[in-house]
């Protein structure tokens, strides 16, 4: 067991303690608070806003269309077609980072195949401000991971469902939509939002896809960290990259907090 | 369903397209072919095949053990390796690099060997979980004890009656940290290592349907490595029914 928690406090435990230490120290290691002072406000406040905004776009988004594909194909008859989503969903859920950046280039980047096609169906979408280069390319492209993602997390829940409840709520003569509004939407509710969660911190968290998309010009946190870390700093701010990793930590830290309540709710009617 | 059909498939068509194709639009495999001796591939190539095999090492000498004991001996600190085993996923690894980069002394620093070991913490949820299933599947505490009341030592219990058990789950846990270590993009760009991802990235410049190519193989490769994960998956699914079945 020691060499465990020996390995665990190496990798894990120095690294992080380290990191909220430099948090508060300026780059002589005097203790400070300008760090803090400064990623709460300007350019860097305008990270976390978007790194969040873009979390959320990939979390609620991806979310809400996983609940209804999962339902779609948990219910349809085909055992062939259920069972190879099944697979497709895990492997597409691991599908992010740059290998999926560059295969988006070829789709829909400026000379992108799709982008050629519906320019000649005489839609271009980047005269429309879109851009796989930015900010809603990105979460377009973390959709694609997302989305699996969230089928692969919900398809339990939706198992979960017994069919005994439906059929007693339809006993006593609820209709389809009293049966989702009493029944269904509130058992399933905790599963989604948990879901939700893992997404919105996957995508929170999410450096590598970003980084090779846009070149690390794009204002999000984990960029501005990649930045950081690249020597790409202001004199007397040599510590401002720590202070970000400190505020991605209390996100995340938000985030699984938020995770692990509800899932103690809904693992109360899905055993 | 046939918007999503076309959402997941469209973008794969056309990397393909693209990684097949010479510059004047034509099909040709000229972009596969012109991997190998691409401008830096192959020293990236072995860095990434070192660190795979380090890591994978490593990984199954900290994890095996540490997994056996909790099963055998500690069902108690259960919950706390748990915890400490989701941690990687809460602090995400450009946390972890950063924290790293900042606090390890520079002989540390200079070595690439250092990616291998943080993979390690990387791949620990995946493992862990992976070679839990595979013990809660058999019966351990039985066969250790048979093992030993016939005399076997610890090392040949674990060599001659716990592994060959557990070889479905060791194997997906080895295929795990070796997509896992493939395709990691953060840590080894960041701590100035060229791996193959990273190859990848920095070789955009110099010929795009070179890269499309590179990322479509690094794609169709995860997509073997972890259909393959699901079959030994369902193969030993069907092993401890079979043990359900006959008790």
């Amino acid at each position: 067991m020691t060499p465990f928690f020996v390995y665990v406090f190496l990798g894990l435990g120095i690294p992080t303690i380290a990191l909220v230490n430099l948090a508060f120290r300026t780059h002589a290691g005097k203790l400070t608070t300008k760090n803090i002072h400064l990623v709460t406000h300007g350019v860097f406040l305008t990270g976390f806003e978007n790194s969040i905004r873009l979390a959320l776009i990939s979390s609620i988004i991806p979310g809400i269309l996983g609940v209804f594909l999962a339902y779609a194909v948990h219910t349809s008859r085909s055992n062939i077609g259920r069972r190879l989503i099944a697979t497709a969903s895990g492997v597409l859920a691991n599908f992010g980072g740059i290998n999926l950046a560059f295969i988006f280039i070829a789709a829909l980047g400026a000379q992108g195949l799709l982008t050629v096609w519906l320019n000649a169906i005489h839609v271009n979408p980047y005269s429309h401000g879109f851009s796989i280069y930015t900010y809603y390319g990105v979460a377009t492209v973390y959709l694609y991971f997302q989305l699996p993602l969230m089928m692969l997390v919900i398809t339990p829940a939706l198992a979960g469902l017994r069919p005994a409840w439906r059929e007693a709520a339809s006993n006593m003569g609820a209709s389809s939509w009293r049966y989702w509004r009493h029944v269904g939407v509130p058992v399933l509710m905790p599963s989604v939002l948990g879901g939700m969660l893992l997404l919105f911190g996957s995508a929170f968290a999410a450096y590598a896809t970003a980084a090779a998309l846009t070149g690390g010009i794009i204002a999000l946190t984990p960029i501005q960290i990649g930045n950081f870390l690249n020597g790409n700093v202001i004199a007397g701010q040599e510590n401002v990259g720590y202070a970000l990793g400190l505020g991605m930590l209390v996100v995340l830290a938000i985030t699984m907090i938020l995770y692990g309540m509800v899932r103690r709710r809904a693992s109360k009617w899905l055993q | 369903m046939l918007l999503a059909g076309a959402y997941f498939l469209l973008p794969l068509y056309a990397g393909l397209k693209f990684a097949l194709q010479n510059d004047a639009g034509h099909f040709s495999f000229f972009a596969v072919k012109a991997i190998p001796s691409a401008q830096g591939f192959s020293a990236a190539f072995t860095l990434s095949m070192k660190l795979a095999l380090v890591t994978v090492v490593l990984a199954m000498l900290l994890m095996v053990p540490t997994t056996i004991y909790v099963h055998l001996r500690l069902p108690r600190v259960r919950r706390i390796v748990e915890f400490i085993t989701i941690l990687p996923i809460v602090i995400p690894p450009i946390i972890l690099i950063e924290g790293v980069l900042g606090s390890y002394p520079g002989w540390i620093k200079s070595s690439p060997y250092l990616l291998s070991f943080l993979y390690v913490v990387l791949a620990m949820p995946f493992v862990y979980r992976s070679l839990d299933a595979g013990l809660g599947a058999i019966d351990l505490k039985t066969l250790v004890e048979a093992s030993r009341s016939l005399g076997g030592s610890w090392a040949q219990t674990l060599r001659r009656v716990i592994l060959p058990n557990l070889r479905p789950a060791l194997l997906s846990a080895m295929v795990l940290t070796l997509a896992l270590v493939l395709g990691e993009y953060t840590m080894a760009s960041l701590d100035l290592w060229e791996t193959v991802p990273v190859w990848i990235v920095n070789f955009q410049q110099s010929d795009g349907h070179i890269t499309v190519a590179a990322s479509m193989i690094g794609l169709i490769g995860t997509w073997v490595l972890l259909t393959l994960i699901v079959s030994l998956d369902r193969s030993q699914s069907r092993r401890s029914r079979r043990k359900a079945g006959t008790t």
